[in-house]
């Protein structure tokens, strides 16, 4: 047997460091070189403040303030042929710069081109909602207000979405832990039974390789069996495996011809 | 042709035979389950080709309800979110006693791979289970061999739930 590594707060440790690693850079090229991105980003720039544009992997990507979203969508839809918003979520950067990056995907559907508008709020800002012009926003702004807590401005239903509406924490948040908070792991059992439930039931088993050596109830050692619920505290008898004494027949040697054509 | 007259195996040629309340009662539970309709996720998919025509629950005198009323076995198939937990206790309380459970799979004993704030880890938190089957997925072989142990089992105990109870320390 392996020699036993205590396991307590192995998720605690970073397992893998890598030294050498450099962040992947997308080449960034110039929108006016593209001729079917830089008249588009001619008319949202007569229309808006652009802050950034610059074209990578074949799609465009321009960044405008947040104040001016709904209007470079409408822009986007009406004189620039996207009639289609796949994808609307955030990007959580509070940590590296205090903000979110909201992001809305397009599609160009009669050119099959994409493109992407980028816009950054702080963290207690709300943005406009784009529902009008798209139904499709419905749903994700309602997402993006469920996983990151950023309020959406005259959207018709703002509620969560895919977390129960009783919830507390935003889960897409960095700062959120994966195992969830206190809330999260006593959740189930404060909604059905109560709070004062929580004694009886226990914590939740985060680990899932734990073993209680003394644990008969549960768990029994290979070769070293012992009644249910008896008591190893003083060690357990060692019993002889017994392994399975069937022979596996090879059909193959038989003697018998089943097709006589042979 | 046909006999009038049936030959009872025992009691010399008298129609009669001898066991017990429990036993007799439990013959009959045992051997007609009533699983609940309900699938959580991928393991439903087994548990429904467990019922089906290749594998076959109606051999065991097992066939699918779908309401928990009429229903004395919930085999919690799959994953249990923590959003959902509210409604399979509601679904598990809705069951007539007695009642059985069976947790089916990796996800429904311990949370399986989702360790995450939105997966119940262990369905046991929330509702008594009789019977933990392990996999990802279970085959439909194991989850028929998972009905047959429960079928064991219900034999074993008494027909008496009440007494049961204390054994199995049922959550009220």
């Amino acid at each position: 047997m392996r020699k036993y590594v205590p396991k307590g707060n192995v998720q605690k440790q970073s397992y893998y460091t890598d030294r050498y690693h450099v962040v992947p850079q997308v080449p960034r090229l110039a929108v006016e070189e593209d001729e079917f991105f830089a008249p588009q980003l001619k008319i949202l720039k007569a229309k808006v403040e652009i802050k950034e544009a610059s074209i990578q992997i074949g799609q465009m990507i321009v960044e405008v303030n947040a104040k001016d979203n709904f209007k470079a969508i409408e822009t986007l839809k009406n004189e620039c042929g996207y009639a289609m918003c796949s994808e609307i979520s955030a990007v959580d950067y509070l940590a590296q710069d205090g903000e979110f990056e909201i992001f809305y995907q397009m599609l160009n559907l009669k050119s099959a081109k994409r493109m992407r508008l980028v816009c950054r709020i702080k963290e207690n800002e709300a943005i406009e909602s784009v529902e009008p012009l798209f139904n499709s926003a419905n749903f994700a702004e309602r997402e993006m207000f469920d996983l990151f807590g950023i309020y959406v401005n005259n959207h018709p239903f703002l509620k969560r979405i895919i977390m129960p509406d009783d919830w507390e924490g935003h889960p897409l948040l960095k700062t959120y832990p994966l195992i969830g908070d206190e809330f999260a792991s006593w959740y189930e059992v404060d909604k059905i039974f109560g709070k004062d439930a929580r004694e009886a039931i226990g914590p939740e088993n985060r680990d899932p390789a734990r073993i209680e050596r003394y644990d008969t109830k549960r768990f029994s050692r290979v070769g070293r069996e012992v009644p249910f619920d008896a008591d190893i505290s003083q060690g357990e008898p060692e019993t002889k495996i017994e392994y399975s004494q069937t022979v596996l027949v090879n059909y193959n040697k038989s003697q018998k011809q089943l097709d006589k054509r042979k | 042709m046909a006999q009038h007259q049936v030959n009872y195996a025992s009691a010399a040629g008298l129609p009669i035979a001898l066991t017990t309340a429990d036993h007799l009662i439990n013959w009959g539970r045992s051997n007609s389950l009533w699983p609940l309709t309900y699938g959580l996720a991928c393991c439903a998919i087994e548990m429904m080709a467990a019922g089906g025509s290749r594998y076959d629950f109606d051999r065991f005198g097992t066939i699918f309800r779908a309401s928990p009323r009429q229903s004395d076995v919930m085999i919690l198939a799959g994953t249990l979110s923590k959003k959902h937990s509210e409604f399979a206790r509601r679904l598990y309380d809705q069951m007539t006693e007695p009642k059985w459970v069976i947790s089916m799979g990796s996800c429904a004993n311990t949370g399986g791979m989702f360790n995450t704030y939105a997966t119940v880890q262990g369905v046991d938190r929330i509702i008594p289970v009789d019977i933990y089957l392990p996999g990802c997925a279970p085959r439909p072989e194991t989850l028929q061999y998972a009905l047959m142990m429960l079928q064991t089992k219900i034999r074993r105990e008494s027909a008496n739930m009440n007494k049961n109870k204390k054994q199995n320390l049922r959550l009220i």
